[in-house]
């Protein structure tokens, strides 16, 4: 339920003022119905607000309709920095950097696929290691994933794991500048570097999923991103930079905490706030750190599909560009990234922070693939096992949030309460019984993720598009599922 | 049970509450709620490996942080799940000197055909995280991201 304050600009949108919260330097703003707005937590308001009060904040605190508390920043939540004057927060990226979505066309028919879909997914089960410290089949040496890091998908490029048309078509080409792996720790890499091309657990996963005409909502964007036959089959997955990414923000936080009050004068409201100026020595070091976990999460999503297109190309014994997998668009939801805005009526280099959120680029923009430039970027939300996921664009209406949007459907009911409501084998069954062939690591986890855990995504996406942050193309539901 | 999942502290992660009458009692505990996220089944864990870790911190609380940030280190980096065998704690409240631990763990190499696997838990957050005795003895609070 929202504080006593918070005021309605219009449907989709609510304001907590700056009175709500000492030390707020902006107010709240949340994406919202009055349905969504009812079902939030309480501490969704005293996060954002926390972020509020970050020095250096410009506009507003961010929360997009999907969010949920989290710590630090809600989940679901966004906000803009000074680049100069402003502060750097790994509680406003989270310990999973660089965590994203990544969407695969295939030119192959549900009833192409159909006949091979327990093969499929069992076979993608085998390959795409998944759940608890899960190990990936890549041998690398410390100092080549280092290199790895500082080039992201260009590595894969070099090493056959890519063709040029990936890397165009991920954000940040799968490359992000300023990645300095002097400045991540031996720990850090100790936890990452064997794990390239694996899922991981919690809430990632690998579907195979259907575009039926039906849920076609923007035929001609839809055709503009490759989907253009009926039931076109697509693969949707969701990871980020495991442990190599969670060790990262983990150095990073601890060091800020050492600094933040005593060198910078910043007042610690939350730890998980922890924060340094971006321009300081400390804030440019995690910056460069937290870049290589960004392009370690891009080459894990990259050796993933790499792993995708040999099942495919094995199975139905063809190329995989003939099978037609090719990508549509890899987004990250957990990054801070320098960006340049138009904030009252000035043009302003701005940190970006999205945790839990998604760029949403509107057409025309610098930063699309240039086969999209015309249509606005697209946008990955993912939805739960049971109730599917959208392919979005966005739109010029998406300035007013830096042009950000949601990344998912939002959890509404704890892990251990899923748990005790669902049972992971009745699940599996159920899945089944309605066409959802799933192979899971874990039955505890699967029953984490029931459908009814999360909440509406038609509601979540239907909101993004009346508050104009983004423009719904196309609804995808699950037929295959591999779970972590 | 000398620790319970609290259910309201947070939607998407795991939140728990652990109690020790000592310190060495409460760090055990904290890391076996956090085992148990992991794998439904730790008695299951073999001790074939076994592991040293000590830390000094300048306080209590994060000397638990990263002991549990130490112990889900190896889960990572060699796929170990370790249980606490020995565990010595120096700390006193007077003294002003940093909190020390010194402890032995041993376990084995993740097998999903011996444990049952749960949830991976990321991180150790410091979202209402805290450390404090009372009259029963000593209580944490630990959010982890999963």
């Amino acid at each position: 339920m929202a504080p006593a304050g918070c005021k309605k600009i219009n449907e989709y949108l609510w304001e907590i003022p700056r009175s709500f919260k000492q030390g707020m330097q902006v107010p709240v703003r949340i994406y919202a119905g009055k349905q969504l707005l009812d079902a939030m937590d309480p501490a969704v308001f005293e996060q954002a607000a926390n972020v509020a009060a970050l020095p250096g904040i410009v506009g507003y605190s961010y929360c997009m309709p999907d969010g949920h508390s989290g710590y630090g920043f809600p989940i679901g939540g966004m906000a803009a920095f000074d680049s100069e004057k402003g502060v750097i927060s790994p509680g406003g990226i989270g310990f999973d950097i660089n965590c994203g979505m990544r969407l695969v066309a295939t030119s192959l028919s549900w009833e192409e696929v159909k006949p091979q879909i327990q093969l499929l997914v069992d076979r993608l089960f085998n390959s795409i290691p998944a759940g608890v410290g899960g190990k990936g089949s890549l041998q690398l040496s410390r100092s080549e994933f280092r290199t790895l890091c500082e080039k992201g998908m260009k590595w894969c490029l070099k090493k056959g794991f890519a063709i040029q048309e990936d890397l165009d078509r991920t954000e940040e080409t799968g490359c992000i500048k300023d990645a300095d792996a002097s400045k991540v720790s031996e720990k850090a890499v100790e936890r990452g570097y064997r794990q390239i091309g694996t899922l991981g657990s919690g809430n990632h996963y690998l579907e195979i999923q259907v575009a039926r005409p039906e849920n076609i909502l923007d035929r001609e964007l839809a055709a503009a991103f490759g989907i253009d036959r009926p039931n076109q089959v697509v693969l949707m997955f969701h990871c980020g930079s495991r442990g190599f990414g969670h060790q990262i923000a983990t150095d990073y936080l601890q060091g800020f905490l050492r600094v933040m009050q005593s060198k910078y004068g910043i007042p610690i409201r939350d730890r998980e706030l922890a924060c340094a100026p971006f321009t300081s020595e400390e804030g440019q070091d995690y910056f460069k750190a937290m870049n290589c976990a960004i392009n370690m999460s891009f080459v894990n999503r990259q050796v993933i599909l790499h792993r995708i297109r040999e099942v495919f190309s094995e199975i139905f014994r063809k190329d995989p560009l003939d099978l037609g997998l090719h990508q549509i668009y890899d987004v990250t939801h957990n990054t801070a990234k320098v960006e340049r805005h138009t904030w009252e009526g000035k043009q302003r280099n701005l940190l970006i922070h999205r945790k839990g959120a998604t760029r949403a680029f509107a057409p025309g923009m610098k930063g699309i693939p240039k086969e999209y430039r015309a249509a606005g970027q697209p946008v990955i939300i993912g939805g739960s096992m049971e109730t599917g996921s959208y392919l979005l664009a966005g739109v010029e209406s998406g300035r007013q949030s830096f042009f950000t949007t949601a990344h998912g459907s939002g959890r509404t009911m704890g892990r251990r309460q899923a748990k005790k409501q669902f049972r992971g084998q009745d699940l599996e069954k159920r899945l089944r019984d309605q066409g959802i062939y799933i192979r899971s690591a874990s039955y505890a986890g699967l029953a984490e993720e029931a459908g009814a855990a999360y909440k509406d995504i038609d509601q979540v996406v239907q909101t993004t598009a009346a508050a104009g942050l983004s423009r719904p193309v196309v609804k995808l539901v699950p037929v295959g599922n591999v779970k972590g | 049970m000398p620790y319970r999942y609290l259910d309201d502290l947070t939607v998407a992660d795991v939140a728990f509450e652990a109690r020790g009458t000592t310190l060495v009692e409460l760090f055990t505990t904290a890391w076996q709620a956090s085992l148990q996220v992991m794998i439904e089944n730790p008695t299951d864990i073999a001790g074939a490996e076994s592991r040293s870790i000590a830390l000094e911190e300048p306080n209590l609380d994060l000397l638990l942080h990263n002991f549990l940030q130490e112990l889900i280190y190896y889960k990572d980096a060699e796929g170990l799940l370790l249980r606490i065998e020995e565990c010595r704690i120096h700390w006193r409240e007077a003294d002003g000197e940093p909190a020390k631990l010194r402890a032995r763990a041993a376990g084995q190499t993740i097998d999903p055909k011996i444990h049952h696997l749960g949830t991976d838990v990321k991180a150790v957050t410091f979202y209402n995280f805290s450390l404090v005795r009372d009259d029963r003895g000593w209580k944490a609070t630990v959010v982890l991201d999963v």
